[in-house]
């Protein structure tokens, strides 16, 4: 039992699951679920479509290149049964794991870093331009800050007279 | 040789069919189509070719059954005496001569009637000498139809005769009836021999073939012969004695010691010595069969003088081969045919002899010194006087010994299924034959997938060693990261009502491009009408109000101003001041009262005709709104007379109204529904 890689999106294919095509010249292509088989047979190519890994890694959207990787490397000669060894291994699954979970995260907070400072430079920014929108130019002359005018609200003179007979 | 042709020789036709096929191979093929018109010439020569046709045929035909049939003369002795044997050499020929004076006639009346038919001069004459000239050949044909019978059931009976090759190794098995020649012959060859208990079962020669030292033996089963003279015996006895005569074989004389076959010892031993000059210069072989009926050692002593005289000729034919005194198994053997004792011995023995027989043979003929010329034999010289043994290690003998041992003691798989319930129950344990470090380990299960990864891929020897140098390299990169975590920037944050004035601003942007990308779409069938000219009443002096108090200015000198200016002052009388304001305080506080959709101040409302222009509808005068309200009622009308609710209205109430899909016509067809 192996778990392969989708050709198109690079995702796990479990068993039981997806498609494989053998092409003329015995080159297999793995497909994890119909999606990617229409996409395939749509002729795409995975490095173009936004969502697959293909595209992410080219993009440098994901990590690409680490000592993580190394770890696991399909491997054509079976070695020995041990004990010992195969508990090692399974603990260091574990562990590889978490590093290239957290080694990941850390490629996206690098990538997304500036992002913040550049959101609110544009907000202020359009604050200031577009405060007329809400702040009309006199009230703002009288009061600079860049805040929403405070509405006046109007007293009924009407009332106040049907009050007076009232009281006398 | 041809030996093997007697099955290839042409079926002989009997005299009507042989008339029949060849007339009508005439009338086939030669043209068939004449006139009295024609030049005499023309029909001379029709005529001619049909006779020459015919015998031509004749001729073709007779000479094939002469060719094909053998010569008896010079075919082997064997198959000459044995055709003689069975058909009569005299009669055989007289036949073939027969046929040969037909076809000589028949060349002669062809020869005569085309010489007459060079002078024929009418049609008629010509055609009564071809007429005359076939009957004629056809009348010689009728006359041999009793040779070509013969001929034919000599054919028939040829083909069937088994197929013997006189010169290779060949085994006769002879002796008195029902003795077991045949369950001899059934038991060493694949050959299927009648067995029966009464005599003369086999009536002619049957061909078996045995292997004996890679050579392949023929063994030939003869019918049984009976001591007579040889005068009085019959064809079938003629052919086994034809057989003895001629070929060149181990002869095994059977003798049945049980007397079961209904003739004693005494009788054939009698036979014997009848036929013992057909057993010149062939090893000779007495075989004692039926022992299982009456052992060898038991035989009375008569009998066993009798078997011994027999050996006694038997031994003088070996010695006068080659001269080597052999013990009796070389000549006499006890074998059953039921039980299969010594059967397998007798045939070894005659085997033997007989190879030894035609080796000696060959090498004293001249042919074999060229051969022996050409080989040598290469046979290193002794050097010294040293014996030197085959040499075979220690190691080996003693592997050999164990092995020896071990074959019975080892328990196999197999054993070990059937002890613990058969192949459907028990499953043998794969593993327990592993080769691992710690056989503790031999029942581990060991998982390939683990956390969405293959385990197989990552199993390392040195995989600990890695993971340490990554941990620490994973160490590292953190402190630096908790160094430059303090590095990061956060000033300029907006404060909370900033942050809801831009909100503010970007529900307005949004809000302007929605309401700019409706305006977009619906363009084509909007009107577009001034802004004065306000039918929803839209632009109200209270929307404005409300925009300029929510951007923060004060709205009531814009407000008075619009009422000052607007239409429905235009008659007024310019009024107090104060009281204008008043009233305008509570003409607004009045009016906000009443619903959005209030009249207009005080303006004269009239009720206006439909063709009226209103500014706000905008069309540009009455004509075309008239032109306008008519279209708009027409497409209405048909949909309203359907019942329908709009121009998308498109319900079926009932689909399949029973009184169009069921019922008669009264006249006409209900082919249309």
């Amino acid at each position: 039992m192996r778990l392969e890689k989708c050709w198109f999106c690079s995702s796990t294919i479990y068993p039981g699951h997806g498609i494989q095509y053998v092409r003329n010249d015995a080159k297999i292509f793995r497909f994890c679920r119909s999606k990617c088989h229409k996409n395939f047979k749509m002729k795409r190519n995975p490095r173009k479509v936004k969502w697959t890994k293909a595209y992410r890694r080219l993009h440098a959207k994901d990590m690409t290149q680490d000592s993580t990787f190394e770890f696991e490397r399909k491997r054509n000669r079976p070695e020995r049964y041990d004990r010992n060894l195969a508990e090692n291994t399974l603990k260091a699954i574990k562990k590889i794991d978490k590093v290239r979970v957290d080694r990941e995260a850390r490629h996206h907070a690098l990538r997304m870093k500036g992002k913040k400072a550049k959101e609110q430079r544009e907000a202020t920014k359009e604050l200031e331009q577009s405060i007329h929108m809400v702040k009309a130019p006199a009230v703002l002359q009288q009061e600079p800050s860049l805040t929403l005018p405070k509405i006046k609200v109007k007293v009924a003179h009407q009332q106040s007279e049907e009050n007076h007979p009232m009281e006398e | 040789m041809v030996q093997y042709n007697f099955k290839k020789i042409t079926v002989v036709p009997s005299g009507k069919d042989f008339i029949d096929i060849i007339l009508s191979r005439t009338q086939r093929q030669t043209p068939t189509v004449v006139h009295k018109g024609y030049a005499i010439s023309r029909l001379r020569q029709f005529y001619m070719r049909k006779v020459k046709f015919t015998q031509q045929n004749f001729h073709e035909k007779l000479s094939t059954i002469i060719d094909e049939f053998p010569r008896l003369d010079d075919i082997h002795p064997f198959y000459g005496d044995l055709l003689h044997v069975l058909y009569n050499k005299d009669h055989y020929k007289l036949a073939l001569s027969q046929i040969n004076t037909a076809r000589n006639l028949i060349g002669k009346i062809a020869k005569d009637y085309v010489r007459l038919l060079k002078y024929g001069d009418s049609l008629y004459r010509c055609k009564c000498l071809k007429v005359a000239a076939l009957g004629r050949m056809c009348t010689v044909i009728k006359r041999i139809g009793p040779s070509l019978a013969y001929l034919e059931q000599i054919r028939q009976h040829m083909a069937r005769l088994p197929s013997i090759d006189p010169n290779t190794r060949t085994i006769l098995i002879c002796g008195y009836p029902n003795v077991g020649k045949s369950s001899f012959i059934n038991k060493i060859t694949r050959a299927d021999v009648d067995v029966q208990p009464y005599a003369f079962t086999t009536k002619s020669l049957f061909v078996g073939h045995t292997d004996y030292k890679y050579l392949r033996y023929q063994v030939i089963d003869t019918p049984g012969i009976l001591d007579r003279p040889f005068e009085d015996r019959n064809i079938i006895e003629m052919c086994s004695i034809t057989a003895l005569a001629h070929l060149r074989a181990a002869v095994l004389f059977f003798l049945d010691i049980s007397g079961s076959c209904g003739y004693s010892i005494a009788q054939q031993a009698v036979l014997f010595h009848n036929i013992k000059s057909l057993f010149m210069n062939k090893p000779l072989i007495i075989v004692c069969n039926k022992t299982d009926l009456q052992p060898f050692d038991e035989l009375s002593d008569e009998d066993k003088k009798l078997v011994m005289e027999m050996k006694d000729e038997a031994m003088k034919t070996v010695i006068g081969q080659g001269g080597e005194a052999i013990n009796d198994d070389g000549v006499l053997l006890t074998m059953s045919t039921l039980t299969e004792d010594g059967v397998i011995a007798v045939k070894n023995a005659a085997c033997e002899r007989l190879l030894n027989q035609r080796v000696e043979l060959k090498m004293k003929s001249k042919k074999m010194n060229d051969c022996l010329n050409r080989f040598h034999v290469a046979i290193p010289k002794p050097r010294d006087q040293k014996e030197r043994l085959p040499c075979i290690p220690q190691a080996v003998l003693e592997a050999k010994a164990k092995a020896a041992t071990e074959k019975e003691k080892r328990k196999v798989e197999k054993d070990l299924e059937n002890e613990n319930g058969g192949a459907g129950v028990y499953s043998a344990n794969l593993r327990k034959n592993y080769i691992l470090a710690n056989d503790e380990w031999k029942e581990d299960i060991m998982p390939e997938i683990y956390d969405g990864h293959n385990v197989a891929d990552f199993i390392d020897p040195d995989i600990l060693h890695r993971l340490e140098e990554l941990e620490r390299e994973e160490g590292l990169r953190l402190e630096q990261e908790a160094d430059d975590d303090d590095f990061e920037m956060d000033g300029k944050e907006l404060t909370p009502e900033e942050q809801e004035a831009l909100a503010e601003i970007r529900k307005k942007k949004s809000l302007l491009v929605q309401h700019h990308r409706i305006k977009k779409s619906t363009a084509e069938s909007r009107p577009t009408i001034p802004r004065k000219f306000d039918k929803d009443m839209k632009f109200t002096s209270e929307r404005m109000g409300r925009q300029l108090s929510a951007l923060g200015l004060d709205p009531t000198s814009a407000i008075n101003r619009a009422h000052s200016r607007s239409v429905s002052r235009r008659g007024r009388k310019r009024e107090r001041s104060l009281s204008r304001e008043d009233n305008d305080g509570d003409a607004m506080d009045m009016d906000a009262d009443l619903p959005s959709k209030k009249l207009r101040m005080r303006t004269r409302s009239r009720s206006h005709p439909p063709s009226d222009v209103v500014p706000g509808e905008g069309f540009k005068d009455s004509a075309q709104k008239v032109k306008a309200v008519k279209l708009a009622k027409k497409s209405v009308k048909k949909r309203n007379k359907d019942a329908r609710r709009g121009e998308a209205d498109r319900v079926i109430p009932t689909l399949k109204p029973k009184h169009l899909f069921s019922g008669k016509r009264s006249i006409g067809k209900t082919s249309r529904r």
